[in-house]
């Protein structure tokens, strides 16, 4: 097999050396001259928080003021996940290599973690109402213990087809794009919520965005960590 | 110094250094781990500023920016690594520039 040359010639690691140098400078001079004073947007936010639908700042900004922020990033999620399954090994038996390296003690503590887990979950997506957490968090959770119990050796459930997998990876983002449109279509601005639906507005997306990046997330970790000796008889032969 | 600018400054040493590696490193898991380390310190810079306002709360804008952010590291780098093992499987080397193979103990060449 072809090796890799750890670092590059010496002339290309003093240059870019300079270049990162003078980056760095650069950057530390202008993190340290933001002024201290500087309110920031917090009043702002704290004065317009009651008209978001929640209490949680953070959760307010980014549901509701900065909500096409949360949209686009839901966006790349969905896509480089779309990306990554096209790329991937092939789509049955994606959980085997792992299932078939799970241990006893692991499975039998993924089978006491993974209800936990998931009412975990389903906490943090509550509590990001008024509290930190949210449905970035909440899906976190959702995903790791998807991940958790992928490594522990538990197959994909039959009734998950690849089908149903792309129905829950997608239907977050689509009906987040469908409430921003809709919003629109009802009067107001692309992500301007009617005051008064706003709260469930925002709790039914932030749950199907839980699950949706639960399934994300695990879909991910899978594609990524499937043994590199599955590839290989895949290579065309030449090296 | 206080509390803040010792976060935004250490925050700015992560950003240089991921991006010195991956200007020099030319494994691509070595690239994709360096992406990481300078998104690391970009969010160090953030939560750093985001304590830089008078009074106890710190501004929550910059904190949603991180949330934001952490996704799209996690989004990227599972992609970065899905093409990687792409490019090992078709070339059977997991580095961009071919004329970097093959050459170990010659990078005078």
């Amino acid at each position: 097999m072809p090796k890799v040359t750890p670092t590059s010639p010496f002339a290309v690691r003093v240059a870019a050396l300079a270049v990162c140098a003078a980056v760095g400078a650069l950057l530390a001079r202008a993190v340290l001259y933001i002024p201290e004073t500087e309110q920031g947007l917090a009043p702002l936010i704290d004065a317009n928080l009651e008209a978001s639908g929640v209490t949680n700042a953070v959760t307010g900004v980014l549901l509701n003021f900065r909500g096409y922020d949360t949209l686009l990033e839901i966006a790349v999620l969905v896509l480089a996940t779309i990306g990554v399954l096209s790329l991937g090994v092939k789509q049955t038996g994606t959980w085997a290599p792992l299932a078939a390296q799970a241990d006893p003690v692991l499975s039998a503590l993924a089978r006491f973690l993974a209800p936990i887990m998931i009412l975990v979950s389903g906490y943090l997506l509550w509590a990001g109402e008024h509290a930190p957490g949210g449905a970035f968090q909440a899906g976190s959770v959702l995903g790791a213990a998807g991940v958790l119990l992928a490594l522990s050796g538990y197959a994909r459930p039959v009734w998950v087809t690849r089908f149903a997998l792309r129905a829950v990876i997608s239907v977050g983002f689509i009906v987040f794009l469908a409430t921003a449109v809709g919003a629109m279509l009802v009067g107001g601005t692309l992500l301007e919520y009617p005051r008064d639906y706003a709260k469930t507005l925002m709790l039914v997306v932030e749950t199907l965005l839980t699950v949706s990046i639960g399934a994300i997330l695990v879909s991910l970790f899978i594609a990524s960590a499937s043994p590199a000796e599955e590839l290989r008889h895949r290579s065309r032969g030449e090296a | 110094m206080s509390q803040t600018d010792l976060y935004t400054l250490a925050g700015s040493a992560l950003f240089v250094i991921g991006l010195y590696a991956l200007i020099t490193r030319p494994h691509l898991i070595h690239k994709v781990l360096a992406l990481n380390i300078s998104s690391a310190g970009v969010f160090f810079i953030l939560v750093g500023i985001a304590r830089r306002v008078v009074g106890p709360v710190p501004d929550p804008l910059p904190h949603a920016m991180v949330l934001t952010g952490i996704v799209v590291t996690v989004s990227a780098t599972a992609y970065a690594l899905a093409l990687a093992k792409a490019i090992y499987t078709e070339t059977g080397v997991a580095a961009l520039d071919a004329g970097d193979i093959e050459n170990e103990g010659d990078p005078g060449e």
